[in-house]
């Protein structure tokens, strides 16, 4: 697999986004998407873990999983280190940003459960991408997921007074959205190939 | 067999690893210094922080309730945290009343010390010490119910209002795996200063009372704390009383007569004692016994299920028609009730109350939920 690692972070974050092309990490894509300003805050958070558990499950995967041929092990593995990481996460945020740790609350503990993340770390191992590739599919995964609950919270702000039907309020219409714009980044496919 | 053996080494050894990286991080990022927490805007206590209030509290051996031991599942530590709480997190949300939202009150021990802080807890809560003891008499009073004397082993003494109650814990039992407080009310007189009586029933899947009924003996050490609770005897009024309980509503009613008794309030009280069947009385004669003593008091056992070639000349139906049968109505005098038992019973009987002319800031209850 020869990517330049720059093609797969701009691919996963527009042709190959996590979200909005392979619907992944959507609870709290539709939770916390009510705010800019929070949403961005997770995005960021998301991005942190993203970056840090492709490229510590990568290491892992490479250097211990498969010489011992235990590939049959990555699911757990890949799982303990996602909460363990998620944990120091939580509690640097907790200690030195209290204001997001309070707007985040629940969902930050929960980016442990976020699908996403998990994907990333099957997807480059399926892949078998290199460890830079990795740390790109990383970072540009978390980016692409920031970029997409960004949008959708500014959409959602845009449309709190709209005279949305009762049945559809809420997540009703924030799914309706999310395939709308999933339908928009699909004009990007094709432009470049990482798989 | 290699292969078993590598993928145990490997899996313990990255939990392992990542166990320690947190537990570090955890002493150096998670460390927030000493803080000051005032309390009623009087007492300032020094606390490591970190901790949640309630903790932190517990370390300076103040005793907010707490039936789950902290876990944010009972919803019993509240407090009016003035200053230094931060938001409402989402893990106290579904135990808070708006109005509690409104007015700062929060789960302590859902609440870290992060900064200082100011706090607010009712003054009685100073006076909540943990005790140990010795069950030095234990008996069972009907097929559910048990009767407990626990005698206090550490040399202090327990200050308390009859009607109030204590947190026994139970300690980690076969089929239970971590240690858990439930709340009894005292079933003796407080001028019994280095014992306690408790009377317990069994409750299905009941963690405490599970471990009472079938773990606890006589001899064995136990540790309670209190005593907690705003259901006590008014001693600011002459008025008649009206005591109402079922099953082990008996508790706080037992010890508030016995206060009375000794100390020679005369006032004239009526006890309607509710059961199902003849076997499901107790202390029945101890009760009666004190209407020979006591300036007016009568003793009324009501059985609701009575049947045929039962030996009962007594009462039958609900205490709830008791209230309605023997209270004048409208009654000039002004009464008190204390009610105690189940949270339907209680609904009804203050009801039926009520509607006698009773003023519902008079009838006081402790729901046994």
């Amino acid at each position: 697999m020869d990517i330049n690692p720059m093609t797969i972070l701009i691919a996963s974050i527009f042709t190959n986004n996590m979200i909005l092309a392979n619907f992944l990490g959507m609870c709290s894509f539709i939770a916390v998407s009510k705010e800019i300003k929070t949403s961005l805050g997770l995005g960021q958070a998301v991005t942190f873990v993203l970056t840090g558990t492709s490229v510590i499950n990568y290491l892992i995967y490479t250097y211990l999983l498969e010489p011992f041929g235990l590939e049959y092990l990555r699911f757990i593995v890949f799982i303990i280190t996602i909460a363990a990481f998620v944990q120091l996460v939580e509690m640097i945020i907790e200690r030195y940003v209290p204001t997001l740790y309070y707007s985040l609350g629940i969902f930050l503990p929960l980016i442990t459960v976020n699908c996403a993340i998990l994907g990333v770390s099957l997807f480059m191992v399926i892949r078998e991408y290199t460890l830079l590739q990795s740390l790109a599919f990383g970072i540009g995964s978390g980016l692409g997921w920031t970029l997409a609950i960004v949008a959708l919270a500014a959409i959602r702000q845009k449309i709190k007074n709209a005279p949305i039907p009762k049945g559809l309020q809420g997540a009703g219409v924030t799914l309706i959205i999310t395939g709308l714009m999933a339908l928009a980044f699909i004009g990007l496919s094709g432009v470049v190939t990482i798989q | 067999m290699t292969t078993i053996l590598t993928t145990i080494l490997i899996i313990t050894g990255i939990t392992t690893t990542l166990a320690i990286l947190i537990t570090f991080a955890n002493a150096f990022i998670a460390d927030y210094g000493e803080k000051k927490i005032v309390i009623n805007n009087d007492k300032e206590f020094i606390v490591e922080g970190g901790k949640s209030i309630l903790g932190a509290l517990v370390d300076n051996k103040i005793f907010i309730p707490s039936a789950c031991g902290g876990k944010g599942s009972c919803g019993y530590c509240k407090a009016k945290v003035i200053e230094g709480g931060g938001p409402i997190l989402a893990t106290e949300l579904s135990y808070l009343t708006e109005e509690d939202q409104e007015n700062d009150i929060r789960l302590t021990c859902q609440v870290k010390v992060k900064e200082d802080m100011k706090i607010e807890i009712p003054d009685e809560l100073f006076n909540v010490k943990q005790f140990q003891g010795k069950v030095v008499f234990s008996k069972d009073l009907t097929e559910k119910i048990k009767h407990l004397r626990i005698k206090i082993t550490d040399g202090q003494e327990i200050e308390f209002k009859p009607g109030q109650y204590v947190q026994l814990l139970a300690p980690p039992y076969p089929g239970n795996a971590e240690e858990v407080f439930r709340a009894y009310s005292v079933a003796s007189s407080p001028s019994q200063k280095d014992q306690i009586d408790l009377i317990i029933g069994l409750v299905e899947e009941g963690l405490v009372t599970t471990y009472v009924h079938e773990h606890l003996s006589e001899g064995d050490e136990v540790i309670f704390n209190g005593p907690f609770g705003d259901f006590y005897l008014n001693e600011d009024s002459d008025s008649d009383m009206y005591m109402v309980a079922i099953g082990t509503g008996m508790a706080p009613l037992r010890s508030i007569l016995h206060y009375m008794n000794e100390n020679n309030i005369e006032r004239r009280v009526r006890y309607y004692f509710g059961a199902r069947k003849p076997e499901d009385l107790f202390m029945v004669e101890e009760m009666k016994k004190l209407e020979e003593e006591m300036y007016d008091y009568e003793f009324i056992p009501v059985l609701s299920r009575v049947e045929e070639g039962d030996d009962w000349d007594g009462e039958t139906g609900r205490v709830t028609d008791l209230v309605d049968k023997y209270l004048e109505a409208k009654a000039e005098r002004e009464c008190e009730a204390y009610l105690c038992g189940s949270a339907p019973m209680i609904d009804s009987t203050e009801k039926a109350l009520v509607e006698k002319g009773l003023k519902d800031d008079k009838v006081f209850y402790d729901k046994f939920d």
